[in-house]
């Protein structure tokens, strides 16, 4: 019964997203400002049936109804009850309806959040979330029902795969998804402007925290994706430039510089037509995500249950929503033109290179995703594109946005002058230097071409960042939220860089074949293969090895890497055993049997790996901090916007 | 500078930048894709000598080898047309298994497909898609 009710709920919340979206958009284009305040009893009425639809499908899944057929795909009544529910996002189905969920929560975030907005406009974002809602309600309903019936109903299921029965996986999925579907909040507020035909400060200062928040999300969503990739595929790499991670990191990149562009639209009424564009572009690569990790038309290593019929939809429906907007704004653009102007050196130049670079980053990204499709499409043969063609053109594109954005965030809105703080920046610099050449030839002694600049790069961020807070803090004025988030986000780049460059420049691995007792020496490590023993848990079976691990000959750690084997889909994982040891990690995995009483072991040894996804995280807090800055609350409008002329506060 | 003049040159540097960054993406791209062939097309010389390419299929059961005690793991790859013989030495991943798709990437020396990676794929009932279109390709030509 539970899953006819989901299903029936899930059509209801078709029909009032369909309302939401035609009074949000008809009311205030007609003048029917009757019809505009009903949108928020539909996003209402679409939330509540939306989690009830979710709620049959967790009560499947806890209740172990395997005569669901997604049930019985993804569950098995030995599956651990946390897997069972999270399981719900293990596949396809599942995973549709979890984006339907957070968009409906967004929505609902953003009629409180605009409660106090004009009303026509208001309208106009809800009823551009309920026509992105409708699209993919329909998807769902048309193309992926999760609530299909098994006749006659599976003995039991297939179980969960087994890489994702795993905690960070688990809450990976929400998390990234809560920030690629935050941007279609952005896009909502760039379609509702473009509706308008109006686009001030105040809209840009209305946009700034949903996007940030998004952004930031989606920071959290990359890095734990990022970091389960590393303990639990077995290979020990953060990032391989694999389509799905891709598909995450384009609209990353493009919101990075949306968060960037709608500053300017704030502080200056500048940019306001590429802040637009740029909103459009983020969740239309949210949406290209989606088609390319659920359409299966990529080869990845991370795609699960991909059918190609359904990619035919998304692509519909992507050509319909990005077509839609794209056209709205050539029609509409030309009306928002900007007036001020700005020196070649001002803040605004900087932000606009910064734009510039990250959208060069984001399209060399795009082409190397894409490339496989286009060619196969042409019929020029099946090729791939990976990390020899990706790591090259990245780094081309950040390494003047690194050295920039310093810069930056030192250099005047509108006039071209550093003014006194060019010296403290100069001091920065050579610090910075100085501190590089003492990491990379001090400690490790030898390094790349690009490891010291890299280094002194990602130092002098951390240090120029700090140039601002430390100074405001002295003269004794306060530190707005924006400027502190803007800080915090800048320190976790300048991490993240840091401890790329170490991890890039500095690992060491090796893949031996070990029998009982044997030893290897990595770097500093030595690796003692002790024992080896059975282990059983509730639905696995396994090896778990004792590996004894002393640094420079003195004990530092005993390791116990792991095989499973999964009795009902009897694949195999490998529980990697993962040490934190003076900054760098040591990394074992236990791989086979290879006969002669001898098994294969990867041993690596990644310094400040774990600061990769501090520094993501970092960043992610930053956009956090500055989401509550006093400017963005709620009843706390100013009058009248501030001219364009300077504006009071620094921020980024 | 006139602020005309000023803006000409902000343009001309962005389209400056722009293009380099273009024509470097190109040339990197162009050295750095590795191109897909299956067994029959490896048997048929298509692929350039001593070029590192993809190749796929299905590990044929039975034909995983391993010198005791090495890291080293023979394999044979076939497109049930024609087999190729794939030498690695690294560890392989959780879902490589006998009678299921694969991917490798590497060269060809002497004969054999030297591999220096090798991708498998996650459940049982999904393949690579380049494997399954030659497959497909290849049965239907039988």
């Amino acid at each position: 019964m539970l899953p006819e009710l989901g299903h029936f709920a899930l059509i209801l919340a078709m029909l009032l997203a369909a309302l939401q979206a035609f009074f949000g958009i008809a009311g205030p284009a007609l003048g029917r400002d009757r019809w505009a305040s009903t949108v928020t009893a539909a996003v209402a009425g679409q939330f509540v049936m939306t989690v009830t639809a979710v709620g049959c499908l967790i009560a499947s899944f806890v209740s172990n109804d395997f005569s669901v057929a997604y049930v019985a795909e993804n569950s098995n009544s030995a599956l651990p009850l946390f897997y069972r529910v999270t399981a719900l996002w293990g596949a396809h189905e599942g995973s549709l309806l979890l984006w339907i969920l957070l968009l409906s929560c967004w929505t609902v975030a953003v009629t409180f959040g605009t409660a106090r907005l004009p009303q026509r406009f208001a309208a106009r974002v809800l009823g551009v979330l309920g026509l992105v809602s409708v699209g993919f309600l329909l998807f769902t309903l048309a193309t992926s029902d999760p609530f299909l019936r098994l006749d006659p109903p599976a003995p039991d299921g297939r179980d969960l795969n087994p890489i994702l029965q795993d905690p960070a996986l688990a809450i990976h999925p929400p998390i990234l998804y809560t920030g690629y579907v935050g941007f279609a909040v952005a896009f909502a507020f760039a379609c509702a402007a473009m509706l308008e035909g109006r686009m001030d400060q105040n809209w840009a200062r209305w946009t700034r925290p949903w996007t940030t928040a998004a952004w930031s999300f989606l920071s959290v969503g990359i890095a734990l994706g990022s970091w389960w990739a590393y303990y639990e595929l077995g290979w020990g790499g953060y990032w391989f430039w694999d389509p799905v991670e891709n598909a995450s990191f384009m609209p990353w990149l493009a919101g990075t510089a949306l968060i960037h562009s709608l500053a300017v639209t704030e502080k200056r009424g500048l940019f306001k037509s590429w802040t637009l564009l740029l909103a459009i572009v983020a969740f239309s690569l949210s949406l290209l995500g989606t088609f390319l990790v659920r359409s299966g038309v990529l080869v990845s290593v991370h795609s699960f249950a991909a059918d190609p019929s359904r990619g035919i939809f998304i692509l519909s429906f992507l050509i319909v929503m990005i077509g839609g907007a794209l056209g709205l704004y050539a029609w509409r653009a030309p009306l928002l033109k900007s007036q001020a102007g700005f020196e070649l050196a001002a803040r605004e130049s900087f932000l606009l290179f910064n734009n510039i670079l990250l959208v060069i980053a984001a399209t060399t990204v795009l082409g190397g995703t894409l490339a496989p499709l286009v060619a196969d499409a042409l019929h020029l043969g099946a090729l791939s594109v990976g990390t020899p063609y990706f790591n090259p053109t990245f780094m081309l594109s950040m390494l003047p946005l690194l050295a920039l954005l310093s810069f930056g965030i030192h250099a005047k809105w509108k006039r071209g002058k550093l003014g006194e703080r060019s010296r403290t920046l100069l001091m920065t610099f050579i610090a910075a230097v100085i501190c590089a050449i003492v990491l990379v030839y001090g400690i490790y002694s030898h390094g790349k071409v690009m490891t010291p600049v890299a280094a002194a790069l990602g130092i002098w961020i951390v240090l120029s960042s700090l140039i601002e807070p430390i100074d405001r803090i002295r003269r004794g004025i306060s530190l707005s939220r924006a400027v502190l988030g803007m800080t915090v986000a800048h320190i976790g780049l300048g991490l993240f860089v840091i401890s790329v460059t170490a991890v890039e420049s500095f690992t060491l691995e090796r893949d031996v074949a070990m029998g009982l007792g044997e030893r290897t020496a990595v770097g500093n490590y030595e690796f003692r293969f002790d024992s080896l023993k059975q282990i059983e848990g509730p639905n696995y079976s396994g090896l778990e090895a004792t590996v004894a691990v002393t640094r420079h000959g003195a004990p530092a750690a005993i390791m116990y890497p792991q095989k499973r084997q999964y009795w009902v889909q009897r694949s195999s994982t490998t529980e990697a055993a993962i040490q934190m040891q003076h900054g760098s990690n040591v990394f074992i995995a236990l791989g086979d049997d290879l006969g002669g009483g001898k098994w294969s072991l990867r041993f690596q040894i990644r310094p400040l790996v774990n600061f990769i996804w501090l520094g993501a995280f970092i960043m992610a807090v930053g956009g956090g901090i500055a989401v509550t800055d006093r400017r963005y609350r709620l009843g706390r409008q100013p009058v009248a916007a501030p001219a364009a002329g300077v504006a009071p506060e620094r921020a980024g | 500078m006139t602020p005309r003049q000023k803006r000409m040159t902000l343009v001309l540097g962005i389209v400056a930048g722009v293009s380099i960054a273009g024509a470097l993406a190109l040339s990197a791209f162009r050295q750095n894709v590795t191109f897909y062939f299956d067994p029959t097309q490896v048997v048929a010389g298509e692929v350039p000598a001593g070029e590192r390419f993809r190749l796929g299929g299905m590990v044929v059961k039975g034909s995983v080898q391993r010198s005791p005690g090495s890291l080293e793991v023979r394999f044979v790859v076939t497109d049930f047309q024609h087999d190729v013989a794939v030498s690695y030495s690294r560890v392989l991943p959780d879902l490589f298994r006998e009678g299921q798709g694969v991917v490798a990437h590497g060269r060809m020396s002497n004969g054999t497909f030297v591999a220096d990676e090798v991708l498998a794929k996650h459940d049982e009932k999904y393949m690579p898609p380049e494997v399954a279109r030659s497959l497909k390709k290849r049965q239907g030509g039988v």
